[in-house]
């Protein structure tokens, strides 16, 4: 039975062993001089374990009397956030030890963060849902306030603290109302206990524990931390906040709002329909008016969040797939977008005013038309595979029932282009001025190809990821 | 050769990549071999293009030159022509080796202008076969970006503002489509136009928030096209990005805009709005009708206020577009021939008039009326060709603008005389602002000092105005040119459009009945 057990969170376990291992090791030897070694180490390893889970297992297999699930959903998202986290963390190696704040503790927090976002994933429990999203916050606390000299940065990382605390705390109130109504804290439990008509505290427990991961995906109106957040923290870790943790709590969302609340799927419905619906428009409005870039993409975030609640907010199957291939574009296009943010730099120092970009064209053509293409396609403009990541969802939300909230979306994505345009606009129209100079980074410079030719040739065939989250989506709703 | 549309819409793209990666340096050379790759490779979509219209079988009404794929999320890649689109695949190749050949005298980043022409060349002609709703829509929403791009870097004064204008208004207006289309594919299960054709969307009438729609889904779905054509056409009252995006737009850009973009939204029309929503388009004609009048009338008299030359002939563009609209929604043979015609024959002429524009502007760099007169006295080759394509504005017997005016007008006239009385008043204004237009740049005494030493077309021009004259005079004596290709698919688009329509009634007078 353990044995069992044990070889389903096989990966999991991998990765905490080596977090430690590797941390008892640098700490005996040779410290902040391995950092740079480690950090590709643990991207090698979280490939490794995105191909050990993308390819070995199939089926759906619980362990530990349900409260861990491995199914085709959970490897979706697990394999998503090990590759986001292996594309980030070696994107940022450079600009990182180039400013010394490159520790030997940063890989493997965020090793650590990742083995929590794949429990939260694969969450069958309460209890287990509530130690993996503690286990990713802690460690990203932490790493938003790497640069410790930085008032900004331990700004960033107490704030990310207070609130994540308070947002802990509504979802444990939550989950505790949860278990008085239903009696049980495992998923399975709670889906029979709210069986037809769901009792009135029961509801009660489900705003609450939606109010908490909605801290987590940053959706209006808990998403108050994220600019300041993106703001403050190093641009490397920026980049991770974009990403992995942003797959991770939505795997989480889909995976408790279906398998523990999926009896009541119209009382939670409207909910995420709001939540969606606030987070496109703020997101849209409030960017416009940003100078910096990386608390732009902290605001078009938001508003992405929202579009990827609206797949959910449709409450099929369908919707569950559209989420995850929303969300499987939004982490390419973001690993794209900060690859170029973390190239910019002027005199060595990095740079993130907007207006900073001013014909960034002229010098480097190859870079600024591959930004133009990772932007159109975060506009969600056709052709490139954002607008598809766009029509899913709309496609979804109107299947299930909520035309006016598909209406809303595709008002919001126009809002939302003009931003994007600003960019392009600096990049391509503005005046000569000073120019923008390049970190020289072959890394940066691959991922931000990689990510641009993506938008540009998934549109044939998404390289079959379609049929994969179908799958994935078949699992998770049935 | 079962796949010569693909062939002749992704020429022009296998052309862009192959200048974006193998083309380096801005110096004179690089500069020339852009312009030299974009001219071969527009030219040779012109020559396979051809093939197209060889092959085609005009008293076939169906789709033809089929190609299927399957796509995403049970969507298709399947393109085709008809007897209405194959002519707007043409008039796109014809015209986009006389727009590079016209921006000859580019110099600032010359290798992205090329790509960006190039690749919206790919984009137009995919509108145009598109089968599919979802891929239609990428054709046509793509379009923006380079179109936003040739404003924003190549454009005038203000060409932020209209850059910014022009993308936001357009794309405002489409997402709505897009909804409708979500709603479209929910309701008939499948993307393909042939089918949705033939696919008789709920027509009951119901009432959202209090408001009673009167055919009910027909009518919404109708409208949410409605937004994005009409701003694509423009008609009034969204006509207001045009202006700004021509005038701020270089020679080659306004070609392309008022020549094929504009064609979008009236076969747009054709291929969606009348086919699958003909109860929604009754209830909407009158108001289509008005619009389309107004617009005639009041752009023309706008037309008259314009200082600038770029400004005044987009103001007639929208007036001619009005003829357009109002031919389409007269639902008979002759509108919509006429309707189809004018599209065409507009094409011709505003390119024309744009590049006569771009000829002088390229010279004295203004586009003010003021500072012209009397440029028949050093540029006569010049003022004919000026004189001809006034003339076909205006609609003057001989000339392909006459045909579709015509058309329309009595196809309109059959349907509701008042609004074919105050649109025909608009063909007397087009001739008050067009002749005017003429005799202030072209006639009277050179008294300008500046224009003294202006200098008359030179061979790349004349080059250029040689095949739209050929065009502008062919069709205006022999207009059975075009409208043997599109009369039967007209026919066959006119007969469902009736026989559903008779359907509808009897239904609800069914429905009334029983109750």
């Amino acid at each position: 039975m353990i044995q069992a057990d044990l070889n389903v969170i096989l990966p999991e376990i991998v990765l905490s062993v080596y977090a430690m291992a590797a941390l008892l090791f640098t700490v005996y030897t040779g410290k902040d001089k391995m950092a740079g070694m480690l950090v590709w180490l643990t991207a090698a390893l979280f490939v490794a374990m995105a191909l050990f889970v993308g390819a070995t297992a199939n089926g759906t297999r619980e362990a530990f009397g349900g409260m861990f699930v491995d199914d085709g959903f959970a490897r979706f998202a697990k394999v998503t956030i090990l590759l986001s986290a292996a594309a980030v963390l070696v994107m940022g190696q450079e600009y990182m030890a180039r400013r010394n704040i490159l520790r030997f503790e940063y890989p493997l927090l965020i090793a650590l963060a990742v083995v929590g976002m794949m429990v939260m994933v694969s969450a069958g429990d309460l209890m287990a849902l509530y130690m993996g999203l503690e286990l990713q916050s802690l460690a990203l606390y932490v790493v938003a306030s790497l640069r410790r000299d930085s008032a900004k940065s331990t700004e960033a990382g107490l704030k990310y603290f207070v609130l994540g605390a308070l947002s802990s705390g509504l979802l444990l109130y939550g989950a505790s109302l949860t278990y008085g109504y239903a009696g049980t804290t495992l998923f399975s439990g709670i889906i029979a206990a709210a069986e037809g008509q769901a009792p009135l505290g029961l509801l009660f427990g489900i705003v609450f524990v939606i109010s908490g991961m909605a801290f987590k995906v940053s959706a209006v109106p808990f998403h108050m931390w994220t600019p300041d957040v993106y703001e403050g923290s190093p641009t490397p870790i920026t980049a991770f906040f974009a990403t992995a943790p942003k797959m991770a709590a939505m795997g989480l969302f889909a995976r408790v709002v279906h398998d523990a609340y999926g009896g009541v799927v119209g009382d939670w419905q409207q909910v995420i329909a709001l939540l969606s619906v606030l987070s496109m428009f703020l997101g849209a409005v409030a960017a416009i008016g940003q100078t910096d870039i990386k608390r732009l993409m902290a605001y078009s975030s938001i508003a992405h969040m929202g579009f990827a609640l609206m797949g959910l907010a449709a409450g099929t199957a369908f919707g569950v797939q559209a989420m995850l291939i929303y969300m499987a574009i939004y982490v390419t296009m973001n690993v794209g977008t900060f690859a170029f943010i973390l190239s910019m730099e002027r005199d060595g120092q990095p740079v993130t005013d907007i207006a900073s970009l001013n014909m960034y064209s002229k010098a480097h053509p190859a870079r600024a038309m591959a930004m133009l293409v990772l932007l159109f396609s975060l506009a969600g403009v056709p052709p490139l595979l954002g607008f598809f990541g766009k029509f899913y969802v709309l496609r979804a939300a109107y299947d299930g029932g909520l035309a006016w909230l598909a209406v809303a979306g595709v008002i919001a994505s126009v809002i939302g282009a003009f931003y994007y345009l600003r960019i392009v606009f600096f990049m391509y129209f503005g005046e000569e001025q000073e120019e923008l100079e390049t970190a020289r980074s072959p890394v940066l410079w691959s991922l931000l190809m990689v990510s641009a030719t993506v938008m540009l040739v998934g549109i044939i065939n998404m390289f079959g990821v379609e049929t994969i989250a179908e799958a994935a989506a078949a699992t998770l709703v049935n | 050769m079962d796949n010569l549309l693909s062939i002749t819409t992704f020429i022009p793209t296998i052309a862009a990549l192959i200048l974006a990666v193998f083309l380096r340096g801005e110096d004179e050379a690089a500069q020339r071999n852009a312009k030299w790759v974009a001219l071969i490779a527009t030219s040779l979509t012109f020559v396979v293009s051809l093939f197209i219209l060889a092959g085609f079988d005009a008293s076939d009404t169906g789709f033809q030159f089929v190609e299927e794929r399957n796509w995403l999320l049970g969507l298709q890649y399947k393109m085709g022509v008809d007897g209405i689109s194959v002519l707007f695949v043409m008039l796109t190749t014809f015209m986009m080796p006389l727009t590079i050949a016209a921006s000859w005298n580019v110099t600032h980043r010359v290798k992205e202008y090329m790509i960006a022409f190039l690749i919206l060349e790919t984009l137009m002609l995919g509108v145009f076969m598109a089968l599919d709703l979802v891929l239609f829509y990428l054709f046509f929403e793509a379009g923006l970006i380079p179109m936003f791009l040739i404003i924003g870097i190549w454009g005038g004064k203000e060409r932020i503002y209209a850059s910014f204008k022009f993308f936001l208004y357009t794309f405002l207006g489409s997402v709505l489509m897009l909804v409708a289309m979500v709603a479209m594919f929910a309701d008939a299960g499948t993307t393909d136009i042939p089918t949705l054709m033939n696919h008789q969307f709920a027509s009951d009438s119901f009432s959202i928030l209090g408001v009673y729609i009167v055919g009910g889904a027909q009518t919404l779905m109708f409208i949410a096209f409605f937004a994005s054509f009409a701003v694509k056409m423009p008609m009034w009252p969204v006509h207001t990005w045009l202006p700004d995006a021509h005038v701020q737009a270089p020679t080659a850009g306004s070609v392309v805009l008022a020549a094929i973009l504009l064609k979008m939204g009236g076969y747009g029309f054709l291929r969606f709005s009348l086919p699958m929503f003909p109860i929604g388009s009754e209830v909407m004609t009158p108001l289509v009708l008005w619009m389309s009048a107004i617009a005639i009338v009041y752009t023309s008299l706008v037309a008259l206020a314009q200082e600038d030359m770029k400004k005044l002939i987009a103001y007639s563009s929208v007036a001619h577009m009005g003829y357009v609209t109002m031919g389409i929604f007269a639902a008979n043979q002759q509108g919509i021939d006429g309707a189809i015609f004018q599209m065409l024959s507009h094409g011709f002429i505003s390119g024309a008039l744009f590049l006569c524009v771009g000829v002088i502007y390229d010279r004295m760099h203004t586009r003010e009326i003021d500072a012209y007169g009397g440029l028949v006295n050093r540029m006569p080759a010049y003022a004919l060709i000026f004189m001809l394509f006034t003339m076909a504005n205006v609609g003057l017997p001989g000339t392909s603008g006459f045909i579709g005016e015509f058309l329309t007008l009595v196809g309109i006239f059959q349907v509701n005389t008042w609004v074919a009385l105050v649109a025909t008043s608009g063909v007397i204004l087009s001739a008050a602002y067009a002749l005017w237009l003429y005799r202030r740049v072209v006639m009277g005494d050179l008294i300008k000092e500046s224009l003294k030493s202006i200098s008359d077309m030179g061979k790349r021009e004349r080059a250029i105005f040689a095949p739209l004259v050929v065009m502008t005079i062919l069709l205006g004596v022999y207009p059975s040119l075009v409208t043997d290709i599109i009369g039967p698919s007209v026919e066959a688009l006119i007969t469902n459009y009736d026989a559903a329509l008779a359907d509808g009634h009897a239904a609800s007078q069914t429905a009334a009945n029983s109750h």
